[in-house]
């Protein structure tokens, strides 16, 4: 179709972002945005309709809200950014997995900490007690 | 490109054009720049994680003031978020229509961008200076300081990119579709779809869960 879609071949990597696309281009192009668009729409729409519906068991909601975000951000990977698993995309995805990692770490281990540290500190009553 | 499966990796190809993964040599300007622009979005995410850990730990250090239960409004959140999926969608169509070499296109999706883009801050600093109007502003409690450094940062990489929006807008029509300019306009649609992202996790971590019964 264009340029630059044609000076990519069809062998090596792929830039992050970047699409291999075969014959239609840019009718191709737009329907993968348009599923993007329609699932992370849809996906979004559920976490607000659940948040307030009552259709699940209301301690489980924030664990259902956390699994629509994170489907969305793979919505969004797969149809925005293009990431896919082959192998002219193997550095853009082992680079996501070590962010994702290293997101994972800084997340979970501050709360893990943070909660053990408030667990084992003095009520904060006590501690305006001392200081008095 | 046929000749592509002959070639071992790690050998050099003179003045062929290298098919990456090692063989026939460095892959392409595009790929290496892409790849450089990814690195530096996922240690941007690294750095949003800090704010996010923090937030999540000060969620409900309220010192007394009012939580986000009292203070989030959801329906502005919802066209905010609706905002910026239709921002990052006609974005990605702005990156079809720059590989398609088509001006007019790629200026009408840039330009719907940007609007969307726009109305998304603008509904964001109504949000701020509300908040602030209240007396609930960063320095009420840490919940707060919390609150607004995660998304205030968040509006400080919109508005960043906004201003790259039209930078892009003003490259092409000065220069045209030249490879550097389409660079460039790749590394843009990936600030602005990874933007997307991260809004994804704070409507969800901040305002849902902050407003969840």
């Amino acid at each position: 179709m264009s340029d630059i879609h044609d000076a990519r071949g069809t062998e090596g990597d792929l830039a992050p972002g970047e699409e291999r696309l075969d014959g239609s281009g840019v009718a191709q192009g737009v329907r993968g945005y348009l599923i993007g668009l329609v699932l992370a729409g849809g996906l979004t729409a559920a976490s607000f309709y659940l948040c307030f519906s009552g259709l699940i068991y209301g301690p489980a909601i924030p664990a259902a809200l956390i699994a629509l975000a994170v489907a969305q951000m793979g919505v969004h990977l797969v149809f925005f950014l293009h990431l896919t698993t082959g192998p002219d995309n193997t550095n853009n995805a082992l680079a996501l997995a070590f962010g994702v990692l290293i997101v994972t770490l800084v997340i979970g281990g501050s709360l893990w900490i943070m909660a053990n540290l408030n667990h084992n500190m003095l009520p904060m009553a006590r501690v305006m007690e001392m200081q008095r | 490109m046929s000749a592509a499966h002959q070639i071992e990796p790690g050998a050099i190809v003179e003045g062929g054009e290298a098919p990456g993964r090692g063989a026939g040599g460095p892959a392409s300007t595009r790929v290496y720049v892409g790849y450089g622009f990814w690195i530096f979005i996922l240690s941007d995410m690294v750095m949003f994680s800090a704010f996010f850990a923090a937030y999540a730990v000060l969620a409900g250090a309220t010192a007394g003031g009012p939580g986000g239960r009292q203070l989030f409004d959801l329906t502005g959140v919802a066209w905010e978020t609706a905002c910026l999926l239709l921002s990052s969608f006609a974005c990605g169509l702005a990156g079809i229509a720059a590989a398609s070499r088509s001006a007019l296109w790629f200026n009408l999706a840039m330009a719907l961008t940007f609007v969307l883009g726009a109305a998304f801050l603008g509904l964001e600093l109504k949000e701020f200076a509300g908040l602030a109007a209240g007396g609930d502003g960063p320095q009420r409690s840490a919940f707060l300081s919390a609150f607004f450094t995660l998304v205030g940062c968040h509006g400080v990489h919109i508005t960043a990119g906004l201003l790259w929006l039209l930078t892009m807008m003003a490259q092409v029509m000065a220069k045209g579709f030249r490879a550097d300019i389409q660079r460039r306009i790749l590394c843009f649609t990936l600030f602005w779809h990874a933007l997307d992202i991260v809004w994804v996790a704070i409507f969800t971590v901040v305002y849902l869960l902050g407003k969840a019964p």
